[in-house]
């Protein structure tokens, strides 16, 4: 498991948080997230520990935990071997570790050059 | 339409140990003409979550919905009490949660070997489902034992690794450890499928009998593929 980039925002997985959360960094999230997640131009981490039910929107997405909700990537989504993930999945790269679960669609967006 | 071909055959070979082998799949050859002809089509992949059939399906400029079944299936709160008083699974609940996509969604649905290792109670409806979330003309390509050879039977994951090759990963027992939210460890145990029954020729066509026509390829490996038309 990788860990969390020291600097980066954090949620610890003692957190729990009901509502949008929005951002203008990367964050890593090992607690609870119930609602939305927007960080446009920026990355998510779901750490092994973090529960997400929300849509999120970032430009990258990791993860390695619970997450329940749409992902819109603009750049790439990465689900790591412990992530299980229940929703729609729409960015230009995706990356899916053996023994990921997904229920869902894979939708890729190629940027017009 | 009822076609019987013979396949060309599956040169099963260990690959990466043990736990892989490679079959030539004449359905899967066909289902690839498909999708190496036409743009942006919609398919569902009801095995268990495979990242090489996501990249096929993805570099391929294909829509890719990946659905594990068999896993669902397993679910504990499916079980029910039928007229009788025996232990079943619950179908309708099983169908308001898990196959919930509109109409004619699909241009392809890639069942594996689904039908034989599900649950008795489940294999109908979950076909008469996919007939209505299949396109009229869609395809669903599907793998049933000829026998019961017991352990040899084990139940497989399937990728897609050529236009007619597929890559069977046996599905074994797993431990997994999580760390839940209050910081207790669980430990999910999940043991191989076994498989549920035997299907011949007559119980395939009976199962698919809504759908306009089906197709037969005999393996060498006691596996028939078939590849039924909405």
């Amino acid at each position: 498991m990788s860990a969390p980039a020291s600097g980066l925002a954090q949620i610890g997985k003692s957190v729990f948080i009901k509502g949008e959360l929005s951002g203008s960094e990367d964050l890593y999230l090992d607690g609870q997230v119930e609602g939305s997640i927007a960080l446009k131009g920026n990355s998510l981490t779901v750490g092994p520990n973090g529960q997400v039910k929300a849509s999120v929107e970032a430009k990258g997405v990791v993860v390695q935990g619970k997450l329940e909700g749409n992902i819109q990537a603009s750049d790439r989504v990465e689900l790591r071997k412990s992530a299980i993930v229940t929703g729609d999945i729409t960015t230009q790269r995706i990356s899916i570790e053996e023994g990921a679960y997904l229920k869902g669609k894979v939708d890729i967006h190629k940027t017009e050059k | 339409m009822k076609l019987f071909r013979g396949s060309s055959g599956p040169e099963t070979i260990p690959a990466q140990g043990s736990q892989k082998l490679t079959r030539r799949s004449s359905g899967l050859g066909e289902l690839s003409r498909l999708w190496e002809s036409a743009e942006d089509l919609c398919i569902l992949d009801l095995g268990s979550t495979s990242p090489a059939n996501i990249r096929h399906f993805t570099e391929s400029g294909h829509k890719i919905y990946s659905e594990d079944l068999l896993t669902a299936s397993t679910d504990p709160e499916l079980l029910t009490k039928d007229e009788q008083g025996s232990i079943v699974l619950d179908s309708r609940k099983f169908l308001a949660d898990n196959l919930v996509y509109p109409a004619a969604r699909f241009d392809v649905v890639l069942c594996w070997n689904l039908p034989d290792y599900l649950d008795e109670s489940l294999v109908k409806p979950v076909v008469g489902r996919l007939w209505s979330v299949l396109k009229p003309g869609g395809m669903l390509l599907a793998f049933f034992h000829t026998r019961d050879a017991g352990p040899d039977s084990p139940c497989h994951r399937f990728h897609i690794v050529g236009t007619d090759t597929l890559e069977m990963q046996k599905i074994v027992l797993r431990r997994e450890a999580r760390r839940g939210p209050t910081g207790a460890v669980h430990t999910a145990i999940s043991d191989g499928f076994q498989l549920q029954r035997v299907f011949n020729n007559r119980h395939i066509e009976n199962l698919f009998h809504d759908f306009a026509s089906i197709k037969f390829f005999l393996a060498r490996d006691n596996i028939r593929e078939v590849l039924v038309v909405r």
